[in-house]
């Protein structure tokens, strides 16, 4: 598949642009770079640029500023509630940097960062242990009891404290995966119906009109999978914070 | 798949990430977050003054009405009680003019029947004279008897006395 040089999974790959050796490890700028930085400035343009002016009455940028910050703050207090005030920033970058990663890997040739599980990883593992020494710093080790399901019969214990725990650490991978399968699965799909577009002719009209209904689709889940990595943290947070 | 073959891009990858991550979180946490807070607070402010001020103009409006409303209720009892003097004072001159017109005219009554009166004396003073001379002169064309005056003039008083 690696020699495909038009395959559906070809936009996945990492292209080297400024050769970069620290010490042996290969710290390049790639496309991944380029369009991390792209989300980022986007999410600055928004947040920043958009705000400028500090209007009372907010013009259309500030408005959608505004209106990211409130739903994500909104998104905290009921989740977590007011202890999650100081968790609010993290959450609040985590979800506009996946969210403008997602969509601008929309923009046709650009390339989805969010789409390698390397970085959707590092992001998931980040928030895991995070939570988890907040959970221990808040409660000792006291957070072991977050283990033991309440309300449940001692003679249960040996078979739930397990599958709490492989729940509890199958966090990462979950949160990851689930990101990073969504993106390669909506663009290998859009990738693959749109290559019947010339393949099949007049006909190929057909898979244009699905390629576009999948676009919008796509861009749904753009905006649903970097709400769900936000939502989870905060719930994250709050099981840190509240145990049970 | 690119994502699982890739193994040497892992380090550059996650390497950037936290680089740009950590930019755009500093930048967030310190520009752009307190912004939007101060934004959406100010003008949860601002709405609250509005709404406070407006609250407050209302009461100002109400309080010059009933002021007004006041001045309005004190005025026109000023104008009744002003009316009311007025009416009593008029009334009372014209009762005043009334009773010294009366006087006047009971007084100039009063002294024309003086008037009458004396005028009356007067003539009736005037017949005694001119009576006696009268039966004086009477009596001496019928009867030829000269009769003295005095005489006269008592026959003439009790001939009045009689006939009166």
């Amino acid at each position: 598949m690696a020699g495909d040089a038009h395959g559906p999974l070809e936009q996945f790959r990492i292209k080297e642009l400024v050769d970069i050796p620290v010490a042996g490890i290969e710290l390049d700028i790639t496309n991944s770079t380029v369009w991390m930085a792209v989300a980022a400035v986007g999410v600055v343009a928004v947040m920043v640029g958009g705000t400028h002016r500090r209007a009372l009455v907010p013009g259309r940028l500030q408005s959608v500023a505004e209106l990211a910050y409130e739903f994500i703050a909104g998104m905290v207090r009921d989740t977590v509630g007011d202890e999650g005030r100081k968790y609010f920033p993290l959450i609040f970058t985590l979800f506009m940097f996946i969210l403008f990663g997602n969509l601008a890997g929309m923009i046709p040739y650009s390339f989805t960062f969010t789409s390698h599980i390397a970085v959707t990883f590092a992001m998931a593992a980040v928030v895991f242990i995070g939570v988890t020494v907040l959970g221990f710093v808040k409660h000792g080790m006291h957070f072991f009891s977050f283990f033991v399901p309440p309300g449940v019969s001692v003679f249960m214990w040996p078979l739930l404290i397990p599958i709490e725990i492989i729940s509890y650490l199958s966090r990462p991978i979950s949160l990851s995966v689930r990101l990073f399968a969504n993106m390669l699965a909506g663009h290998t799909l859009l990738k693959v119906f749109a290559g019947f577009v010339p393949a099949l002719g007049v006909a190929g009209i057909l898979p244009l009109a699905f390629v576009s209904a999948l676009t919008g689709l796509e861009i749904v889940i753009a905006f649903l999978q970097a709400y769900v990595f936000a939502i989870l943290t905060c719930l994250y947070i709050n099981d840190a914070l509240h145990l049970h | 798949m690119p994502q699982l073959e890739q193994i040497s891009t892992y380090a550059g990858q996650i390497f950037w990430l936290v680089v740009i991550f950590g930019i755009l979180l500093i930048v967030m946490l310190k520009v752009a977050l307190p912004r939007v807070q101060g934004i959406l607070q100010e003008r949860r402010e601002r709405i609250d003054d509005d709404f406070a001020r407006a609250a407050a103009l209302r009461d100002e409006a109400e309080g010059v009405l009933r002021a007004y409303e006041k001045a309005q209720a004190e005025a026109r009892a000023e104008a009744r009680q002003v009316m009311r003097e007025q009416q009593e004072k008029a009334a009372g001159e014209a009762a005043a003019r009334h009773a010294a017109l009366g006087e006047r005219l009971a007084k100039e009554a009063a002294a024309a029947e003086a008037r009458i009166a004396t005028a009356r004396r007067e003539a009736l003073a005037g017949i005694e004279a001119v009576a006696g001379e009268v039966a004086q002169a009477v009596t001496t064309r019928l009867i030829g008897v000269d009769v003295d005056v005095a005489e006269a003039n008592e026959a003439a008083a009790a001939a009045r006395q009689a006939g009166a």
